[in-house]
Protein backbone atom coordinates (compact mmCIF):
# COMPACT_ATOMS: atom_id res chain seq x y z
CA UNK A 1 0.00 0.00 0.00
CA UNK A 2 1.45 3.35 -1.02
CA UNK A 3 0.77 6.05 1.55
CA UNK A 4 1.30 9.78 1.50
CA UNK A 5 4.58 9.22 3.32
CA UNK A 6 6.06 7.42 0.33
CA UNK A 7 5.22 10.35 -1.89
CA UNK A 8 6.70 12.76 0.64
CA UNK A 9 9.94 10.78 0.74
CA UNK A 10 10.08 10.75 -3.05
CA UNK A 11 9.43 14.49 -3.11
CA UNK A 12 12.13 15.20 -0.57
CA UNK A 13 14.61 12.98 -2.44
CA UNK A 14 13.95 14.85 -5.69
CA UNK A 15 14.28 18.13 -3.84
CA UNK A 16 17.57 17.03 -2.27
CA UNK A 17 18.91 15.95 -5.67
CA UNK A 18 18.07 19.34 -7.15
CA UNK A 19 19.75 21.20 -4.27
CA UNK A 20 22.83 19.01 -4.80
CA UNK A 21 22.69 19.88 -8.49
CA UNK A 22 22.73 23.56 -7.62
CA UNK A 23 25.52 23.53 -5.07
CA UNK A 24 27.85 20.68 -6.02
CA UNK A 25 27.82 21.34 -9.73
CA UNK A 26 30.82 23.51 -10.63
CA UNK A 27 30.73 22.95 -14.35
CA UNK A 28 27.78 23.81 -16.47
CA UNK A 29 25.06 26.41 -16.10
CA UNK A 30 22.59 24.32 -18.11
CA UNK A 31 22.74 21.67 -15.38
CA UNK A 32 21.77 24.35 -12.88
CA UNK A 33 18.71 25.25 -14.96
CA UNK A 34 17.76 21.57 -15.00
CA UNK A 35 18.18 21.38 -11.23
CA UNK A 36 15.87 24.36 -10.79
CA UNK A 37 13.27 22.65 -12.94
CA UNK A 38 13.59 19.46 -10.91
CA UNK A 39 13.10 21.41 -7.70
CA UNK A 40 9.76 22.76 -8.89
CA UNK A 41 8.69 19.27 -9.98
CA UNK A 42 9.53 17.90 -6.53
CA UNK A 43 7.22 20.53 -5.07
CA UNK A 44 4.53 19.56 -7.56
CA UNK A 45 4.81 15.95 -6.43
CA UNK A 46 4.17 17.06 -2.85
CA UNK A 47 1.19 19.16 -3.82
CA UNK A 48 -0.47 16.44 -5.87
CA UNK A 49 0.07 13.82 -3.18
CA UNK A 50 -1.35 16.03 -0.44
CA UNK A 51 -4.19 17.12 -2.68
CA UNK A 52 -5.16 13.49 -3.30
CA UNK A 53 -4.95 12.39 0.31
CA UNK A 54 -6.73 15.49 1.63
CA UNK A 55 -9.49 15.25 -1.00
CA UNK A 56 -8.97 18.92 -1.78
CA UNK A 57 -8.56 20.20 -5.32
CA UNK A 58 -6.79 23.48 -4.59
CA UNK A 59 -3.41 21.75 -4.36
CA UNK A 60 -3.75 20.47 -7.93
CA UNK A 61 -4.79 23.93 -9.11
CA UNK A 62 -1.61 25.28 -7.54
CA UNK A 63 0.38 22.72 -9.53
CA UNK A 64 -0.95 24.10 -12.80
CA UNK A 65 0.18 27.57 -11.81
CA UNK A 66 3.60 26.28 -10.80
CA UNK A 67 3.98 24.49 -14.14
CA UNK A 68 3.11 27.69 -16.00
CA UNK A 69 5.51 29.79 -13.96
CA UNK A 70 8.23 27.16 -14.39
CA UNK A 71 7.85 27.43 -18.17
CA UNK A 72 8.21 31.21 -18.04
CA UNK A 73 11.11 30.87 -15.64
CA UNK A 74 13.09 28.49 -17.82
CA UNK A 75 12.44 30.71 -20.85
CA UNK A 76 13.96 33.65 -19.01
CA UNK A 77 16.77 31.52 -17.62
CA UNK A 78 17.74 30.27 -21.07
CA UNK A 79 17.52 33.80 -22.49
CA UNK A 80 19.91 35.07 -19.81
CA UNK A 81 22.16 32.08 -20.53
CA UNK A 82 22.34 32.97 -24.23
CA UNK A 83 23.13 36.57 -23.31
CA UNK A 84 25.86 35.43 -20.94
CA UNK A 85 27.38 33.18 -23.60
CA UNK A 86 27.48 36.06 -26.08
CA UNK A 87 29.31 38.24 -23.57
CA UNK A 88 31.62 35.71 -21.94
CA UNK A 89 31.93 33.01 -24.63
CA UNK A 90 31.49 30.45 -21.87
CA UNK A 91 28.81 28.90 -19.69
CA UNK A 92 31.12 27.53 -17.04
CA UNK A 93 30.11 28.25 -13.46
CA UNK A 94 33.68 29.16 -12.55
CA UNK A 95 33.73 31.94 -15.11
CA UNK A 96 31.07 33.84 -13.17
CA UNK A 97 33.62 35.53 -10.99
CA UNK A 98 33.93 39.17 -11.93
CA UNK A 99 31.60 40.32 -9.15
CA UNK A 100 33.19 39.60 -5.78
CA UNK A 101 33.88 41.06 -2.37
CA UNK B 1 -19.36 36.62 -9.11
CA UNK B 2 -20.47 40.00 -10.39
CA UNK B 3 -18.53 42.87 -11.81
CA UNK B 4 -18.66 44.70 -8.48
CA UNK B 5 -16.53 41.96 -6.88
CA UNK B 6 -13.63 43.10 -8.99
CA UNK B 7 -13.76 46.66 -7.65
CA UNK B 8 -11.00 46.13 -5.04
CA UNK B 9 -8.52 44.92 -7.66
CA UNK B 10 -9.20 47.69 -10.18
CA UNK B 11 -5.73 49.24 -9.58
CA UNK B 12 -4.09 45.89 -10.41
CA UNK B 13 -6.20 45.55 -13.55
CA UNK B 14 -5.25 49.06 -14.67
CA UNK B 15 -1.52 48.40 -14.23
CA UNK B 16 -1.80 45.04 -16.05
CA UNK B 17 -3.68 46.54 -19.00
CA UNK B 18 -1.37 49.53 -19.30
CA UNK B 19 1.80 47.43 -19.08
CA UNK B 20 0.48 45.24 -21.91
CA UNK B 21 -0.53 48.31 -23.96
CA UNK B 22 2.92 49.85 -23.56
CA UNK B 23 4.53 46.56 -24.59
CA UNK B 24 2.31 46.32 -27.68
CA UNK B 25 2.89 49.94 -28.69
CA UNK B 26 6.63 49.44 -28.26
CA UNK B 27 6.52 46.40 -30.52
CA UNK B 28 4.82 48.57 -33.13
CA UNK B 29 7.32 51.39 -32.53
CA UNK B 30 4.50 53.76 -31.70
CA UNK B 31 4.94 54.34 -27.98
CA UNK B 32 5.09 58.03 -27.09
CA UNK B 33 8.25 59.12 -25.19
CA UNK B 34 9.37 55.48 -25.11
CA UNK B 35 6.74 54.65 -22.52
CA UNK B 36 8.01 57.11 -19.90
CA UNK B 37 4.99 59.42 -19.68
CA UNK B 38 2.40 56.62 -20.09
CA UNK B 39 3.97 54.66 -17.20
CA UNK B 40 4.00 57.69 -14.92
CA UNK B 41 0.33 58.34 -15.78
CA UNK B 42 -0.50 54.66 -15.13
CA UNK B 43 1.05 54.77 -11.68
CA UNK B 44 -0.75 58.03 -10.95
CA UNK B 45 -4.04 56.47 -12.08
CA UNK B 46 -3.38 53.39 -9.94
CA UNK B 47 -2.75 55.68 -6.95
CA UNK B 48 -6.06 57.48 -7.51
CA UNK B 49 -7.91 54.16 -7.84
CA UNK B 50 -6.22 52.73 -4.74
CA UNK B 51 -7.31 55.75 -2.72
CA UNK B 52 -10.89 55.71 -4.04
CA UNK B 53 -11.39 51.97 -3.57
CA UNK B 54 -9.55 52.04 -0.24
CA UNK B 55 -12.63 52.39 1.95
CA UNK B 56 -14.08 49.03 0.98
CA UNK B 57 -13.08 47.32 4.20
CA UNK B 58 -10.90 44.40 5.15
CA UNK B 59 -13.01 41.63 3.65
CA UNK B 60 -11.16 39.03 1.68
CA UNK B 61 -12.55 39.36 -1.82
CA UNK B 62 -12.35 37.69 -5.19
CA UNK B 63 -12.79 34.22 -3.72
CA UNK B 64 -10.44 34.68 -0.83
CA UNK B 65 -7.39 35.25 -2.96
CA UNK B 66 -6.96 38.94 -2.32
CA UNK B 67 -7.17 40.98 0.83
CA UNK B 68 -7.64 44.74 0.74
CA UNK B 69 -6.77 46.52 3.95
CA UNK B 70 -5.42 49.94 4.97
CA UNK B 71 -1.88 48.63 5.51
CA UNK B 72 -1.83 47.22 1.99
CA UNK B 73 -3.21 50.46 0.57
CA UNK B 74 -0.53 52.58 2.20
CA UNK B 75 2.23 50.17 1.12
CA UNK B 76 0.89 50.24 -2.44
CA UNK B 77 0.82 54.03 -2.50
CA UNK B 78 4.45 54.16 -1.36
CA UNK B 79 5.26 51.54 -4.01
CA UNK B 80 3.78 53.73 -6.75
CA UNK B 81 5.69 56.74 -5.45
CA UNK B 82 8.95 54.78 -5.33
CA UNK B 83 8.44 53.43 -8.86
CA UNK B 84 7.61 56.89 -10.21
CA UNK B 85 10.64 58.42 -8.50
CA UNK B 86 12.93 55.72 -9.89
CA UNK B 87 11.56 56.34 -13.41
CA UNK B 88 12.19 60.09 -13.12
CA UNK B 89 15.70 59.64 -11.66
CA UNK B 90 16.63 56.92 -14.09
CA UNK B 91 15.46 58.55 -17.30
CA UNK B 92 18.62 60.47 -18.22
CA UNK B 93 20.79 57.47 -17.28
CA UNK B 94 18.69 55.09 -19.35
CA UNK B 95 18.87 57.39 -22.35
CA UNK B 96 22.62 57.66 -22.02
CA UNK B 97 23.02 53.87 -21.96
CA UNK B 98 20.50 53.26 -24.75
CA UNK B 99 18.08 51.51 -22.40
CA UNK B 100 15.28 54.08 -22.63
CA UNK B 101 12.88 51.75 -24.41
CA UNK B 102 9.30 50.72 -23.87
CA UNK B 103 10.39 47.29 -22.63
CA UNK B 104 12.02 48.82 -19.59
CA UNK B 105 8.83 50.55 -18.51
CA UNK B 106 6.59 47.62 -19.40
CA UNK B 107 8.78 45.27 -17.33
CA UNK B 108 8.93 47.75 -14.47
CA UNK B 109 5.13 48.03 -14.51
CA UNK B 110 4.83 44.23 -14.45
CA UNK B 111 7.17 44.26 -11.46
CA UNK B 112 4.94 46.85 -9.80
CA UNK B 113 1.94 44.62 -10.52
CA UNK B 114 3.76 41.71 -8.89
CA UNK B 115 4.42 43.83 -5.81
CA UNK B 116 0.77 44.89 -5.65
CA UNK B 117 -0.35 41.25 -5.78
CA UNK B 118 2.16 40.33 -3.07
CA UNK B 119 1.03 43.20 -0.86
CA UNK B 120 -2.63 42.19 -1.05
CA UNK B 121 -2.16 38.41 -1.11
CA UNK B 122 -4.55 36.43 1.09
CA UNK B 123 -3.52 32.98 -0.06
CA UNK B 124 -0.35 31.03 -0.77
CA UNK B 125 -1.26 30.99 -4.45
CA UNK B 126 -1.47 34.76 -4.94
CA UNK B 127 1.58 35.27 -2.77
CA UNK B 128 3.61 32.92 -4.96
CA UNK B 129 2.31 34.34 -8.25
CA UNK B 130 2.97 37.93 -7.18
CA UNK B 131 6.46 37.01 -6.04
CA UNK B 132 7.27 35.27 -9.32
CA UNK B 133 5.88 38.11 -11.43
CA UNK B 134 8.10 40.52 -9.51
CA UNK B 135 11.17 38.27 -9.65
CA UNK B 136 10.91 37.35 -13.33
CA UNK B 137 10.53 41.03 -14.28
CA UNK B 138 13.53 41.96 -12.16
CA UNK B 139 15.77 39.24 -13.65
CA UNK B 140 14.98 40.62 -17.08
CA UNK B 141 15.50 44.23 -16.03
CA UNK B 142 18.95 43.39 -14.66
CA UNK B 143 19.84 41.72 -17.97
CA UNK B 144 18.63 44.64 -20.08
CA UNK B 145 22.07 46.09 -20.64
CA UNK B 146 22.86 43.44 -23.21
CA UNK B 147 26.42 44.37 -24.11
CA UNK B 148 27.64 44.34 -20.52
CA UNK B 149 29.25 41.13 -19.29
CA UNK B 150 28.90 42.32 -15.73
CA UNK B 151 25.15 42.89 -16.03
CA UNK B 152 24.51 39.49 -17.61
CA UNK B 153 26.60 37.80 -14.93
CA UNK B 154 24.58 39.62 -12.28
CA UNK B 155 21.34 38.58 -13.99
CA UNK B 156 22.42 34.94 -14.09
CA UNK B 157 23.36 34.94 -10.40
CA UNK B 158 20.13 36.70 -9.50
CA UNK B 159 18.16 34.20 -11.55
CA UNK B 160 19.74 31.11 -10.00
CA UNK B 161 19.54 32.30 -6.40
CA UNK B 162 16.05 33.76 -6.91
CA UNK B 163 14.81 30.48 -8.38
CA UNK B 164 16.38 28.60 -5.47
CA UNK B 165 14.58 30.93 -3.04
CA UNK B 166 11.26 30.40 -4.81
CA UNK B 167 11.86 26.65 -4.70
CA UNK B 168 12.51 26.72 -0.94
CA UNK B 169 9.45 28.88 -0.34
CA UNK B 170 7.28 26.62 -2.50
CA UNK B 171 8.51 23.47 -0.77
CA UNK B 172 7.58 25.05 2.55
CA UNK B 173 4.20 26.02 1.15
CA UNK B 174 3.52 22.48 -0.04
CA UNK B 175 4.29 21.08 3.42
CA UNK B 176 2.13 23.76 5.03
CA UNK B 177 -0.69 22.84 2.66
CA UNK B 178 -0.30 19.22 3.64
CA UNK B 179 -0.41 20.07 7.34
CA UNK B 180 -3.45 22.33 7.15
CA UNK B 181 -5.34 21.32 4.01
CA UNK B 182 -5.90 24.85 2.75
CA UNK B 183 -4.09 27.51 0.77
CA UNK B 184 -5.79 30.52 2.37
CA UNK B 185 -3.71 32.29 4.98
CA UNK B 186 -6.64 32.90 7.32
CA UNK B 187 -7.69 29.26 6.87
CA UNK B 188 -4.17 28.14 7.76
CA UNK B 189 -4.24 30.26 10.92
CA UNK B 190 -7.63 28.71 11.82
CA UNK B 191 -6.44 25.16 11.19
CA UNK B 192 -3.41 25.68 13.39
CA UNK B 193 -5.39 27.33 16.15
CA UNK B 194 -4.99 25.71 19.54
CA UNK B 195 -2.01 23.61 18.53
CA UNK B 196 0.72 23.95 21.08
CA UNK B 197 4.12 23.62 19.48
CA UNK B 198 4.54 22.46 15.94
CA UNK B 199 4.54 18.96 14.58
CA UNK B 200 7.56 17.83 12.59
CA UNK B 201 5.81 18.68 9.32
CA UNK B 202 4.98 22.21 10.47
CA UNK B 203 8.50 22.86 11.72
CA UNK B 204 9.92 21.81 8.35
CA UNK B 205 7.37 23.96 6.54
CA UNK B 206 8.26 26.97 8.67
CA UNK B 207 12.01 26.54 8.17
CA UNK B 208 11.64 26.40 4.39
CA UNK B 209 9.23 29.34 4.30
CA UNK B 210 11.40 31.54 6.52
CA UNK B 211 14.47 30.64 4.43
CA UNK B 212 12.61 31.51 1.21
CA UNK B 213 11.41 34.83 2.56
CA UNK B 214 14.88 35.53 3.97
CA UNK B 215 16.33 35.07 0.48
CA UNK B 216 13.85 37.48 -1.02
CA UNK B 217 14.45 40.06 1.72
CA UNK B 218 18.18 39.62 1.37
CA UNK B 219 19.01 38.98 5.03
CA UNK B 220 21.98 36.95 6.22
CA UNK B 221 22.68 34.05 5.85
CA UNK B 222 20.75 34.29 2.57
CA UNK B 223 22.28 37.59 1.50
CA UNK B 224 25.03 36.58 -0.93
CA UNK B 225 23.14 37.65 -4.04
CA UNK B 226 22.49 41.22 -2.88
CA UNK B 227 25.96 42.81 -3.36
CA UNK B 228 26.61 41.13 -6.72
CA UNK B 229 23.27 42.17 -8.18
CA UNK B 230 23.43 45.74 -6.86
CA UNK B 231 26.90 46.17 -8.31
CA UNK B 232 26.36 44.42 -11.62
CA UNK B 233 22.98 45.79 -12.62
CA UNK B 234 22.71 49.11 -14.48
CA UNK B 235 22.47 51.75 -11.74
CA UNK B 236 18.97 52.85 -12.74
CA UNK B 237 17.79 49.25 -12.37
CA UNK B 238 19.59 48.94 -9.02
CA UNK B 239 17.70 52.02 -7.91
CA UNK B 240 14.42 50.36 -8.85
CA UNK B 241 15.12 46.95 -7.36
CA UNK B 242 16.60 48.34 -4.15
CA UNK B 243 13.59 50.46 -3.32
CA UNK B 244 10.02 49.37 -4.01
CA UNK B 245 10.42 45.54 -3.76
CA UNK B 246 11.44 45.88 -0.10
CA UNK B 247 7.92 47.15 0.66
CA UNK B 248 6.45 44.03 -0.93
CA UNK B 249 8.93 41.83 0.93
CA UNK B 250 7.84 43.43 4.20
CA UNK B 251 4.21 42.83 3.19
CA UNK B 252 4.76 39.10 2.62
CA UNK B 253 6.50 38.78 5.97
CA UNK B 254 3.44 40.33 7.57
CA UNK B 255 0.97 38.22 5.57
CA UNK B 256 2.78 34.93 5.83
CA UNK B 257 4.07 34.98 9.40
CA UNK B 258 1.71 37.34 11.21
CA UNK B 259 -1.54 36.58 9.39
CA UNK B 260 -0.93 32.94 8.46
CA UNK B 261 1.29 31.49 11.17
CA UNK B 262 0.61 33.35 14.44
CA UNK B 263 0.42 30.01 16.25
CA UNK B 264 4.07 29.33 15.47
CA UNK B 265 5.08 32.74 16.85
CA UNK B 266 7.79 31.43 19.18
CA UNK B 267 9.38 29.33 16.46
CA UNK B 268 9.67 32.10 13.89
CA UNK B 269 10.61 34.70 16.46
CA UNK B 270 13.82 32.87 17.28
CA UNK B 271 14.61 32.28 13.59
CA UNK B 272 14.10 35.97 12.79
CA UNK B 273 16.27 36.94 15.77
CA UNK B 274 19.18 34.87 14.47
CA UNK B 275 18.75 36.21 10.93
CA UNK B 276 18.48 39.81 12.15
CA UNK B 277 21.65 39.69 14.25
CA UNK B 278 23.58 37.92 11.48
CA UNK B 279 22.46 40.55 8.94
CA UNK B 280 23.40 43.43 11.21
CA UNK B 281 26.83 41.92 11.79
CA UNK B 282 27.62 40.89 8.21
CA UNK B 283 26.03 43.94 6.59
CA UNK B 284 27.80 46.51 8.72
CA UNK B 285 31.20 44.79 8.90
CA UNK B 286 31.45 43.90 5.22
CA UNK B 287 30.33 47.36 4.09
CA UNK B 288 33.43 48.89 5.66
CA UNK B 289 35.73 47.05 3.23
CA UNK B 290 33.97 48.09 0.03
CA UNK B 291 35.35 50.51 -2.52
CA UNK B 292 32.34 50.41 -4.82
CA UNK B 293 29.53 52.57 -3.48
CA UNK B 294 26.77 50.40 -4.99
CA UNK B 295 28.26 47.38 -3.28
CA UNK B 296 28.65 49.30 -0.04
CA UNK B 297 25.00 50.36 -0.12
CA UNK B 298 24.07 46.73 -0.86
CA UNK B 299 25.71 45.62 2.39
CA UNK B 300 24.04 48.53 4.14
CA UNK B 301 20.71 47.26 2.75
CA UNK B 302 21.39 43.87 4.33
CA UNK B 303 21.85 45.50 7.72
CA UNK B 304 18.72 47.63 7.22
CA UNK B 305 16.68 44.52 6.44
CA UNK B 306 18.04 42.97 9.65
CA UNK B 307 16.74 45.98 11.54
CA UNK B 308 13.38 45.58 9.83
CA UNK B 309 13.13 41.99 11.09
CA UNK B 310 13.85 43.17 14.64
CA UNK B 311 10.62 45.16 14.59
CA UNK B 312 8.61 42.22 13.25
CA UNK B 313 9.93 39.79 15.85
CA UNK B 314 8.88 42.12 18.66
CA UNK B 315 5.42 40.88 17.58
CA UNK B 316 3.35 43.76 18.93
CA UNK B 317 1.34 46.47 17.19
CA UNK B 318 4.14 48.89 18.08
CA UNK B 319 6.71 46.51 16.59
CA UNK B 320 4.87 45.97 13.31
CA UNK B 321 4.20 49.72 13.00
CA UNK B 322 7.87 50.45 13.71
CA UNK B 323 8.89 47.97 11.01
CA UNK B 324 6.51 49.56 8.54
CA UNK B 325 7.90 52.99 9.45
CA UNK B 326 11.39 51.55 8.97
CA UNK B 327 10.71 50.12 5.52
CA UNK B 328 9.01 53.30 4.31
CA UNK B 329 11.86 55.48 5.52
CA UNK B 330 14.42 53.01 4.11
CA UNK B 331 12.74 53.34 0.71
CA UNK B 332 12.77 57.15 0.89
CA UNK B 333 16.47 57.20 1.84
CA UNK B 334 17.47 54.60 -0.75
CA UNK B 335 15.67 56.46 -3.51
CA UNK B 336 17.58 59.62 -2.64
CA UNK B 337 20.90 57.80 -2.27
CA UNK B 338 20.81 55.71 -5.45
CA UNK B 339 19.02 58.61 -7.19
CA UNK B 340 22.09 60.76 -6.60
CA UNK B 341 24.44 58.04 -7.85
CA UNK B 342 22.33 57.64 -11.00
CA UNK B 343 22.24 61.41 -11.36
CA UNK B 344 26.03 61.68 -11.24
CA UNK B 345 26.70 58.75 -13.59
CA UNK B 346 27.61 59.16 -17.23
CA UNK B 347 28.44 56.57 -19.85
CA UNK B 348 32.15 57.30 -19.76
CA UNK B 349 32.27 57.84 -15.99
CA UNK B 350 29.96 55.77 -13.81
CA UNK B 351 29.87 57.34 -10.35
CA UNK B 352 29.90 53.96 -8.63
CA UNK B 353 33.24 54.11 -6.84
CA UNK B 354 33.87 55.89 -3.59
CA UNK B 355 36.51 57.95 -5.40
CA UNK B 356 33.86 59.53 -7.60
CA UNK B 357 32.50 61.27 -4.51
CA UNK B 358 35.86 62.74 -3.51
CA UNK B 359 35.51 66.53 -3.24
CA UNK B 360 31.97 66.56 -4.58
CA UNK B 361 31.24 69.55 -2.39
CA UNK B 362 33.53 71.81 -4.46
CA UNK B 363 31.76 71.19 -7.77
CA UNK B 364 28.21 70.48 -6.66
CA UNK B 365 27.62 71.74 -3.13
CA UNK B 366 23.86 71.14 -3.27
CA UNK B 367 24.20 67.51 -4.41
CA UNK B 368 26.90 66.93 -1.80
CA UNK B 369 24.67 68.38 0.89
CA UNK B 370 21.83 66.05 -0.09
CA UNK B 371 24.13 63.02 -0.20
CA UNK B 372 25.38 64.00 3.26
CA UNK B 373 21.81 64.21 4.56
CA UNK B 374 21.05 60.73 3.16
CA UNK B 375 24.24 59.20 4.56
CA UNK B 376 23.75 60.74 8.02
CA UNK B 377 20.15 59.57 7.96
CA UNK B 378 21.14 56.00 7.02
CA UNK B 379 23.71 56.07 9.82
CA UNK B 380 20.85 56.86 12.18
CA UNK B 381 21.87 60.31 13.36
CA UNK B 382 19.23 62.70 14.66
CA UNK B 383 17.42 64.80 13.48
CA UNK B 384 17.13 62.78 10.26
CA UNK B 385 14.49 60.22 9.31
CA UNK B 386 16.76 57.22 9.80
CA UNK B 387 17.23 58.04 13.46
CA UNK B 388 13.53 57.80 14.22
CA UNK B 389 13.17 54.64 12.15
CA UNK B 390 15.82 52.95 14.29
CA UNK B 391 14.50 54.57 17.47
CA UNK B 392 10.95 53.25 17.08
CA UNK B 393 12.18 49.72 16.30
CA UNK B 394 14.44 49.76 19.37
CA UNK B 395 11.59 51.12 21.49
CA UNK B 396 9.33 48.25 20.38
CA UNK B 397 12.14 45.73 21.03
CA UNK B 398 12.75 46.98 24.55
CA UNK B 399 8.98 47.10 25.13
CA UNK B 400 8.83 43.42 24.20
CA UNK B 401 11.65 42.55 26.59
CA UNK B 402 14.32 41.88 23.94
CA UNK B 403 16.90 44.09 25.61
CA UNK B 404 19.98 42.10 24.58
CA UNK B 405 18.94 42.30 20.93
CA UNK B 406 18.40 46.05 21.22
CA UNK B 407 21.89 46.51 22.65
CA UNK B 408 23.41 44.44 19.83
CA UNK B 409 21.50 46.46 17.24
CA UNK B 410 22.79 49.74 18.65
CA UNK B 411 26.36 48.44 18.71
CA UNK B 412 26.29 47.32 15.09
CA UNK B 413 24.67 50.61 14.06
CA UNK B 414 27.59 52.42 15.68
CA UNK B 415 30.03 50.33 13.63
CA UNK B 416 27.92 51.06 10.57
CA UNK B 417 28.08 54.80 11.13
CA UNK B 418 31.78 54.63 10.17
CA UNK B 419 31.28 53.90 6.48
CA UNK B 420 28.44 56.38 6.07
CA UNK B 421 30.49 59.12 7.66
CA UNK B 422 33.45 58.19 5.43
CA UNK B 423 31.41 59.29 2.40
CA UNK B 424 30.63 62.61 4.07
CA UNK B 425 34.35 63.03 4.79
CA UNK B 426 35.27 62.19 1.19
CA UNK B 427 32.82 64.74 -0.16
CA UNK B 428 33.75 67.61 2.13
CA UNK B 429 37.38 67.23 3.14
CA UNK B 430 39.09 65.52 0.19
CA UNK B 431 40.08 66.93 -3.17
CA UNK B 432 38.83 65.33 -6.39
CA UNK B 433 41.24 62.71 -7.69
CA UNK B 434 43.07 63.61 -10.88
CA UNK B 435 41.85 62.35 -14.20
CA UNK B 436 38.23 61.71 -13.35
CA UNK B 437 36.30 63.80 -15.83
CA UNK B 438 33.93 65.70 -13.58
CA UNK B 439 30.39 65.06 -14.63
CA UNK B 440 27.77 67.67 -15.33
CA UNK B 441 24.49 66.32 -13.99
CA UNK B 442 21.41 66.63 -16.17
CA UNK B 443 18.79 69.03 -14.88
CA UNK B 444 15.55 67.13 -15.24
CA UNK B 445 15.54 65.11 -12.05
CA UNK B 446 17.14 67.58 -9.70
CA UNK B 447 13.82 69.04 -8.52
CA UNK B 448 12.44 65.71 -7.37
CA UNK B 449 15.83 64.71 -5.92
CA UNK B 450 15.88 67.88 -3.85
CA UNK B 451 12.35 67.20 -2.65
CA UNK B 452 13.40 63.65 -1.76
CA UNK B 453 16.45 64.84 0.17
CA UNK B 454 14.36 67.41 1.99
CA UNK B 455 11.80 64.70 2.82
CA UNK B 456 14.55 62.78 4.64
CA UNK B 457 15.19 65.88 6.74
CA UNK B 458 11.57 67.05 7.04
CA UNK B 459 10.14 63.68 8.06
CA UNK B 460 13.02 63.41 10.52
CA UNK B 461 12.05 66.70 12.14
CA UNK B 462 8.36 65.75 12.20
CA UNK B 463 8.17 61.94 12.33
CA UNK B 464 4.95 61.87 14.32
CA UNK B 465 2.56 62.04 11.35
CA UNK B 466 4.11 59.07 9.54
CA UNK B 467 4.32 57.06 12.76
CA UNK B 468 0.66 57.70 13.61
CA UNK B 469 -0.28 56.64 10.07
CA UNK B 470 1.73 53.39 10.42
CA UNK B 471 0.22 52.57 13.82
CA UNK B 472 -3.31 53.31 12.59
CA UNK B 473 -3.12 51.18 9.46
CA UNK B 474 -1.37 48.29 11.22
CA UNK B 475 -4.01 48.37 13.96
CA UNK B 476 -6.79 48.39 11.37
CA UNK B 477 -5.25 45.51 9.43
CA UNK B 478 -4.40 42.96 12.11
Amino acid sequence: MITVNHYLILGSLLFAISIMGLFLNRKNLVVILMAIELMLLAVNMNFVAFSHYLNDLSGQVFVFFILTVAAAESAIGLAILVLLFRNLRSIHVDDLGSLKG
Amino acid sequence: MTLIDFLPIVPEILVLVMASVILLLTAANKCPTAGYVPSLLTLLGAAVLTITTGGLGTDALVRDLVIVDPMGDVLKLVTYLAAMASFVYGRAYLREFGLLRGEYFALALFAVLGMMVMISSASLLTLYLGLELLSLSLYTLVAMQRDSAQASEAAMKYFILGALASGLLLYGMSLLYGATGTLELSGIAEALHGQTGGTMLLTFALVFIVAGIGFKLGVAPFHMWVPDIYQGAPTAVTLFLASAPKLAAFAIVMRMLVLGLPELLHDWQSMLAVMAVASLAIGNLAAIMQTNIKRMLAYSTISHMGFLLLGVLAASIAGFAASMFYVVSYVIMTLAGFGLIVHLSRKDAEADTLDAFRGLNRDHPWLAAMMAVVMLSMAGLPPFLGFYAKFFVLQALVGGGWIALAVLAVMFSLIGAFYYLRIVKLMYFDTPSEGTGRIAPAGDAIGLLSLNGLAVLGLGLLPQGLLVLCVTVVQASI
